[in-house]
């Protein structure tokens, strides 16, 4: 029996062989995928803010996406993983409303794929798939034995990236 | 200095409940009057949810349910979302346009446009009471509209309530006809700046 192992919204947590994380209903958030492929570890965060440097209430390093990397790597390490065996896929970031206004409130998915980004390219993990951005919700699932991530929509399919 | 939820204390945590369970006693009020029929609500329930619990709420986080989003303008800024389970939408279409629960699947056009119609009135309302509660002036968009799964429409409010805090504030509330009871929830997202503004207002901001 393989176990599911879920992360909530701004939370992150990680999983070794045969285990499978998954975040259910994505939306502006992002889940960052981390992925050790030779010692077969991952992790999986739940990010919902791009930047703990502009926000003053910021203990709850799983909501942003520069701390909750950054724990994300030092968990997967202190778990047997290796920084330069990992790999990383993004999925989410999504507008959820089409509202032609100006208000930043609207852009944050962009914000936030676009930070996990350049968190990951600062930590040279290579970004080796992304499904981001569009107009609707996401549930991924990350497969500890392989490193797939199936991202599940209402409407817009499935796939495995 | 902006306020997080958990950083109010309990005298402020109260005044902002009973201020939800006026606003949506107002709403419910409104729906009666446009159904001209009678419908009861329960108490409202406000509740206080740390974000990994959020997904919970709405059946599940990948759940299909329908968010109708405004924008709020005026002396306060902010949005204010009302979110329905699918099956609720569907009994509250039918409820105005008069007829019985056939199709659960799908929505039409039709049924679209009176779900915003109905988010419209029983938003309206609900910041009209706010408003007069407050003495602040308080002005909603029009209604945007997504249907998509819990967690990624609650994302949008709570991303709101995370650049202060790690929990969201909402009121849910149970709407009964003599047929059907529907369950909503109103989130009221004040912007940062907002929250010492509607505090004042409502006499309880300690300074």
């Amino acid at each position: 029996m393989k176990d599911l192992i879920k992360v909530g919204m701004a939370d992150l947590n990680i999983a070794k062989r045969p285990s499978i994380l998954t975040t259910l209903g994505l939306g502006s958030c992002v889940g960052i995928a981390l992925y050790d492929k030779i010692y077969k570890i991952a992790g999986l965060a739940h990010i919902m803010l791009p930047s703990s440097t502009q926000i003053k209430n910021n203990t709850n390093i799983a909501k942003f996406a520069d701390t909750a990397i950054v724990q994300l790597i030092k968990q997967m390490e202190q778990n047997g993983a290796s920084k330069c065996n990992m790999v990383a896929k993004l999925a989410g970031g999504a507008q959820m409303f089409s509202f032609g206004r100006t208000s930043e409130i609207m852009r944050i998915g962009e914000r936030n794929a676009q930070a996990s980004k350049e968190m990951l390219t600062n930590m040279s993990i290579p970004i080796i798939a992304e499904d981001t951005g569009g107009n609707h919700g996401r549930t991924i699932e990350l497969y500890t034995e392989d490193g797939n991530l199936l991202v599940k929509t209402i409407g817009h399919g499935s796939r495995y990236i | 200095m902006a306020k997080s939820i958990e950083q109010l204390n309990s005298m402020q945590l109260d005044v902002l409940k009973e201020m939800g369970n006026i606003g949506a006693g107002n709403a419910v009020t409104a729906l009666s009057k446009m159904l001209n029929k009678k419908v009861d609500m329960s108490v409202p329930k406000a509740q206080i949810l740390e974000f990994k619990f959020v997904a919970d709420l709405l059946g599940g986080a990948d759940n299909l349910v329908i968010g109708i989003l405004f924008d709020m303008t005026g002396d306060l800024s902010g949005s204010i979302m009302f979110i329905l389970e699918q099956k609720y939408a569907h009994v509250l279409v039918n409820m105005l346009m008069g007829k019985e629960i056939d199709d659960i699947t799908g929505f039409s056009e039709m049924a679209i446009s009176a779900l915003k119609e109905i988010g419209n009135i029983l938003v309206g309302s609900y910041v009209s009471s706010l408003s007069t509660l407050t003495n602040l002036k308080l002005t909603p968009s029009i209604p945007d509209l997504t249907i998509d799964m819990a967690g990624a429409i609650l994302s949008v409010p709570a991303i709101e309530f995370g650049k202060v805090g790690d929990t969201v504030l909402f009121i849910e509330t149970e709407f009964l006809d003599d047929q059907y009871a529907v369950v909503g929830n109103f989130f009221l997202v004040p912007d940062i700046a907002s929250y010492d503004i509607l505090l004042r207002a409502l006499g309880v901001m300690d300074e």
